[in-house]
């Protein structure tokens, strides 16, 4: 056993290789017990390649990754008994029933069926199901078979679950509802490992992030910490009557710290927005609208890789 | 470390033992299939059935009237074990092969279950368990209609249902392997045109493979099916195992080594597919 027992999950130099493609490219980072620990990045920053090496289901390529202070290569299995996962896609069997997908899981851990019944019965009401508990899965809405996919992932009482973009493709009510119950779970004391390509969703929910991109980690931190190691405190936002925006970047060079061009508005950021505002107005240039704005992840991730996270 | 009895615990855990591990795939498969077998139970009983009603008896009285049966037997009792064989290798090629690529790719069970402590090997084992499952019920119910219409002329018939079983799994295995590489349907239709229709027309399930063209022949001798048929002729009373060419232990050897190189080549397809 090493030192630290407060860390569950270590990666050093992680690697994943497929073919001559490099899908994660030496990364580092280490996970401690009770947190929310997330991966953000867009598609195709290595997220979900590291997700599967974490879940012990893809080998590793280089590097060395310790869960439990286990070597996946050697112990998948005992590592695996104690993880949850939830895929991005869900992959519950249609045919069953809501509660008959639990059980044949839980067996899956070697669980009695009197345990699994049990256990069952508790995820159920967590996951706000109990109604539908003899229901075929296939006519539910998309938010409750996500949520039946995570009480799924817990029945074996994990100790990390792990959860790869679990509110993708979901509407904002949905979403709040699932964000509610990862709170909840948090909070009896399971650690929670993410990824997602929403910042507001890493801001949410992570007390600790690293950024991908690439398939390296760009950056890591609380995403208090991020945004302000890497970006002003405020934005503005200005949009003009124009296709390109590139052109009023021009005039409003020196303002604040640092423009950022995107297709469809300029970007100041700048400590204080509304100063900014009057800067540019005070020049002659008259934009469509203007905002002031916090900074966010999304800046965060702009400043770092020079594009948006969802394009 | 920690001892540990009760699995449900948060903390580590007793490992499963491997009857644990292929039990409870195979409970899964169970589960799915009580709730779906209404759907498919007719027409896996009708058509071997149909078969026996328009080859057995049909053409089997024009046989019989004709030519005084095969080696002077009706050609029912010829015809019947020949498809209680051929009938396994249409249950395997049900079973392993859209089903399967629909837990790799469309529902993707697989994935859900190796996120647990199952392993490669322990999925497909405890699947082929189940599709025994399948095999043992498929054959045992055709077998019972077949001796209502007199198509067996001596008990010991019944060992037909081990060799059934075991002529299916020789298909089983050698599908899943296949599947495993596959994208989507178009490998599958090669494979049931180009493979499954001629060997069963074509392994002597309806006529001696001596008939065919001498060429031929080599082909049937290499197939599974072939074996399979003239095994569970052999058992079925009187017949001699392909005129006693071939030892009836030998028919099982090769069936066995179907099964179970197929077997090898599905755990090392299912990895790459499954686990890279």
């Amino acid at each position: 056993m090493s030192g630290d027992d407060d860390i569950l999950l270590r990666a050093s130099g992680l690697t994943k290789r497929f073919g001559d493609f490099v899908a994660v490219d030496g990364v580092d980072f280490e996970v401690r017990k009770g947190e929310c620990f997330g991966f953000l990045g867009p598609n195709g920053a290595g997220k979900s390649s590291t997700m599967r090496m974490v879940g012990c289901v893809s080998p590793v390529s280089g590097g060395e990754l310790r869960l439990f202070d286990l070597d996946p290569a050697t112990d998948g299995p005992a590592i695996r008994a104690r993880l949850g996962s939830c895929p991005q896609r869900d992959t519950l069997d249609e045919e069953l029933t809501v509660e008959e997908n639990l059980w044949v899981y839980g067996r899956y851990f070697g669980l009695s069926r009197k345990e699994v019944r049990a256990r069952a019965a508790e995820l159920l009401d967590f996951a706000q199901l109990t109604e539908r508990a003899g229901d075929k899965v296939e006519p539910l809405s998309g938010g409750m078979k996500r949520r039946l996919t995570i009480a799924r992932s817990l029945i074996n009482s994990p100790e990390i679950l792990l959860l790869d973009e679990p509110t993708t493709g979901l509407d904002p009510q949905a979403r709040h509802v699932l964000w509610d119950r990862l709170f909840r779970l948090k909070r009896s004391g399971v650690t929670l490992v993410l990824t997602t390509h929403y910042m507001d969703e890493a801001e949410q929910l992570c007390d600790r992030l690293v950024v991908m991109d690439h398939g390296r980690i760009v950056a890591e931190g609380s995403p208090r910490e991020l945004i302000e190691q890497h970006s002003t405190r405020e934005v503005l936002e200005l949009r003009f009557d124009v296709d390109d925006h590139a052109r009023h970047a021009e005039q409003v060079s020196g303002i604040g710290e640092r423009v950022e061009v995107l297709p469809d508005r300029l970007l100041v950021y700048a400590h204080d927005g509304d100063r900014a505002s009057a800067d540019v107005h005070a020049r002659g240039v008259a934009p469509l609208s203007s905002l002031v704005r916090r900074s966010t992840l999304e800046d965060v991730f702009l400043t770092l890789t020079g594009r948006t996270l969802v394009d | 470390m920690t001892a540990y009895d009760d699995r449900s615990v948060r903390g580590p855990r007793a490992p499963l033992s491997a009857v644990e591990r292929v039990l409870a795939v195979c409970g899964y498969h169970a589960t799915v299939y009580a709730r779906t077998w209404r759907g498919s139970i007719v027409t896996r009983v009708l058509s071997p059935v149909l078969f026996m009603l328009s080859m057995g008896i049909g053409l089997g009285a024009l046989v019989d009237d004709r030519a005084g049966g095969i080696d002077g037997r009706p050609y029912l009792h010829f015809v019947v074990p020949g498809i209680v064989a051929t009938q396994t290798m249409w249950v395997a090629w049900s079973e392993s092969s859209y089903q399967v690529l629909g837990y790799i790719k469309w529902n993707m069970g697989y994935h859900a279950q190796l996120a647990t402590p199952l392993r490669v090997r322990d999925v497909l084992a405890g699947h082929f368990l189940a599709i025994t499952g399948h095999l043992v019920v498929a054959t045992s119910l055709f077998m019972v209609v077949a001796s209502l219409f007199g198509g067996f002329d001596s008990w010991s018939a019944v060992a037909c249902l081990p060799v059934a079983v075991l002529t299916g799994l020789a298909f089983v295995t050698p599908i899943f392997a296949f599947t495993a590489t596959q994208e989507g349907d178009n490998g599958f239709n090669i494979l049931y045109r180009w493979i499954i229709t001629p060997l069963m027309l074509f392994s002597g399930t309806f006529f001696p493979v001596d008939q065919l063209p001498g060429w031929m022949q080599p082909v049937a001798w290499v197939t599974p099916l072939w074996h399979g048929v003239e095994a569970c002729r052999a058992v079925s009373g009187g017949w001699s195992a392909s005129g006693g060419t071939v030892p009836f232990v030998g028919h099982l050897l090769v069936l066995a080594a179907y099964a179970v190189a197929g077997w090898l080549l599905a755990e090392r397809t299912f990895t790459r597919r499954l686990a890279s």
